[in-house]
């Protein structure tokens, strides 16, 4: 998860306000105007936004390849056929999952802590918001790079901390194909808690005061605050931070590409890996756009699910 | 932002809050106390958070010697040295890399701010037929996952022989609908009269939209600009894929690469990851409130 995805990550649209349009003096006769508006976004839109996604699902149907030129031979489903039969596929996809499994409960239990408490915090604010944003606006490139030293086997900090708590350090967290995804979990828990910490604080500010002041007056204890009136009034950031991590945890590369290659073995290897794999490695461009046009669907479905259950959260809020 | 959830009633001094007090007593001290709890957790985890940073800042400003024995040597060497950063920017590859970086994102920064400020104006502003197919494909550009389109990206622009150039790095990263979305929600609140002023002064479309509603627009405008920079100088598949000629490579790519022939140099690789991040972190020291406000912005809308 990049500043860049943060950019690509939202939301439904507002109906065209008619009414107000008619209205104004803007409207009269600038059909053509409105077109050159929209001409230098369009085309880059077209060129390298809905293109290349049509291309996509063309090239899934063929045996393209980068070693000839065009399309290559048709091939009907069998691209897809092949990828629904392959192993390292389903590992594929196993790994985001596993990916998902290990770093969405951290980021929603720490960053929802972190938020509240710092949200509490008189003094200092500035000083937590530095700690537990900071990571996030880091290039993947140096936060693999700090915490592939940082599990350096045997005499890496990990390792170190691991020896002062009197555990033994293993062949090292990223080597082993049982905790080499964990390693990753826990560099990407640590990157990108930010983003969630900050949605967390914007979402406290919206909760009224007066609930609190209300329930302080009925002698509800902090506790009893946080849990019947911060939780129930955050469950929307909740579950967007949840979906958010979903759509981010099927589009994740960076960080294992950098740390571990998808190694050891393929124990690492995620959808994204495969598919420039089998594009730039094995120079089957037709069976890597099966692969994204596969990947494209279970990330389209996740965003309308969010879509709608922002519809009807708004429907409700209305 | 203060402290909205800070119970109400707050025991004014330590000597109140030990004194037993008749009603409500047991809010004030039991918040106190969770209070006090709460700053310790906070003030760990922060620490905790802060480690990773400030151990690569540490190793980067050790010797390399010292590096390769381990975290203890590390932590125990009082000897700061600028001993690696000298060594890279001799080296010479940091300077490509920081040019690259820096002119792919402030170029693609500026032409998103144009481009995408341009379409929301006119579907903010303008009636046209056409125009309900025009926000179905901003809303179907939001969906759409990059990433997933890096094989077929990659194809047409080898096609069009970009590849290893800036370009191949800038134009995939214009078409950011997003930002058209964020335009568009700050246009659709700007009150219209100034504008219809103007139109009726005799000014065009383009005198509006570039002297009316853009001057009003500067927060916006340094949002997108700022988000867009950021994502394009950490963004690393698209450039690791389409730069091949290590002189072109961005920073993120060049750091990637050459990680391997680092060998045991880990106090240099390690100031090879801050000088990667530096003007990033310089950018957030700056523009803190506008990066956190754009960033949950983004993620919050809807």
């Amino acid at each position: 998860m990049t500043a860049a995805e943060t950019v690509n990550r939202p939301v439904m649209t507002v109906p065209p306000r008619t009414s107000v349009l008619r209205r104004s003096a803007l409207n009269r006769g600038n059909g053509r105007g409105a077109w050159l508006f929209l001409a230098p976004f369009g085309i880059f839109y077209l060129a390298f936004l809905l293109g290349p996604t049509i291309w996509m699902l063309i090239t899934s149907f063929f045996n393209t390849s980068t070693v000839r030129p065009g399309l290559g031979s048709f091939a009907g489903f069998a691209n897809y056929a092949e990828m629904l039969g392959r192993a390292d596929f389903w590992s594929a996809m196993w790994h985001t999952l596993q990916f998902t499994i290990y770093t969405t409960p951290p980021l929603v239990i720490l960053a929802f802590v972190f938020a509240v408490l710092t949200n509490r915090m008189r003094r200092g604010q500035w000083f937590f918001r530095l700690a537990f944003f900071l990571p996030f606006i880091l290039p993947s490139a140096t936060i693999s790079l700090i915490w592939v030293f940082v599990f350096t086997p045997g005499s890496g900090l990990w390792a170190t901390v691991e020896s002062g708590l009197g555990i033994t350090p293993g062949a090292g967290v990223l080597a082993s194909p049982n905790t080499a995804m964990i390693g990753i979990a826990i560099a990407t828990v640590w990157w990108t808690l930010g983003f969630n910490f900050v949605l967390y604080l914007a979402g406290l500010q919206e909760i009224p005061r007066d609930l609190y002041e209300a329930a302080a007056v009925d002698g509800a204890t902090t506790w009893e605050q946080i849990r019947y009136i911060t939780m129930p009034m955050l469950n929307r950031t909740t579950t967007l931070v949840i979906l958010l991590q979903i759509i981010a945890s099927l589009k994740i590369f960076d960080q294992v590409y950098l740390m571990t290659s998808g190694g050891p073995g393929i124990s690492t290897q995620v959808a994204l890996g495969l598919v420039t794999n089998t594009g730039f490695t094995d120079n089957r461009i037709g069976a890597a756009s099966a692969a994204s046009v596969l990947l494209f669907i279970v990330i389209i479905v996740i965003a309308v699910i969010r879509q709608l259950l922002d519809r009807s959260a708004a429907r409700k809020a209305a | 932002m203060s402290t909205t959830t800070a119970p109400r009633r707050r025991p004014k001094s330590p000597i109140s809050a030990a004194a037993p007090a008749a009603s409500g007593s047991r809010v004030g001290v039991s918040g106190r106390t969770f209070t006090i709890v709460s700053a310790i957790v906070l003030v760990v985890f922060a620490i905790v958070w802060l480690i990773p940073s400030l151990f690569a800042l540490k190793t980067s400003l050790s010797d390399n010697g010292t590096a390769a024995l381990g975290a203890s040597a590390i932590l125990s060497n009082w000897n700061p040295t600028l001993h690696s950063y000298a060594a890279l920017f001799q080296a010479g590859d940091i300077w490509n890399w920081y040019l690259a970086s820096g002119v792919t994102s402030v170029i693609t920064a500026v032409l998103t701010v144009f481009f995408a400020s341009m379409a929301a104006f006119a579907l903010s502003r303008l009636q046209f037929r056409g125009r309900n197919l025009v926000f179905l494909l901003v809303i179907l550009g939001i969906m759409i996952p990059t990433q997933v389109l890096i094989v077929p990206i990659f194809q047409e622009l080898g096609a069009i022989n970009l590849l290893n150039t800036y370009w191949s790095v800038i134009f995939p990263q214009v078409p950011a609908v997003i930002a058209v979305f964020i335009f568009k929600q700050f246009f659709d609140g700007i009150p219209r009269e100034l504008e219809e002023a103007a139109r009726i002064d005799g000014a065009g479309l383009w005198k509006v939209y570039w002297s009316v509603v853009m001057p009003l627009s500067r927060p916006v405008i340094a949002a997108v600009v700022i988000l867009t920079f950021v994502g394009v100088w950490n963004n690393l598949l698209l450039p690791l894929f389409v730069l091949s000629n290590p002189n072109l490579m961005t920073i993120p790519v060049g750091l990637a690469t050459v990680q391997g022939s680092f060998g045991q140099r880990y106090a240099d690789i390690q100031a090879g990851a801050i000088l990667a991040a530096l003007p990033l972190i310089i950018l957030y020291l700056a523009f803190q409130r506008q990066i956190v406000e754009g960033v949950t912005g983004s993620g919050l809308k809807g």
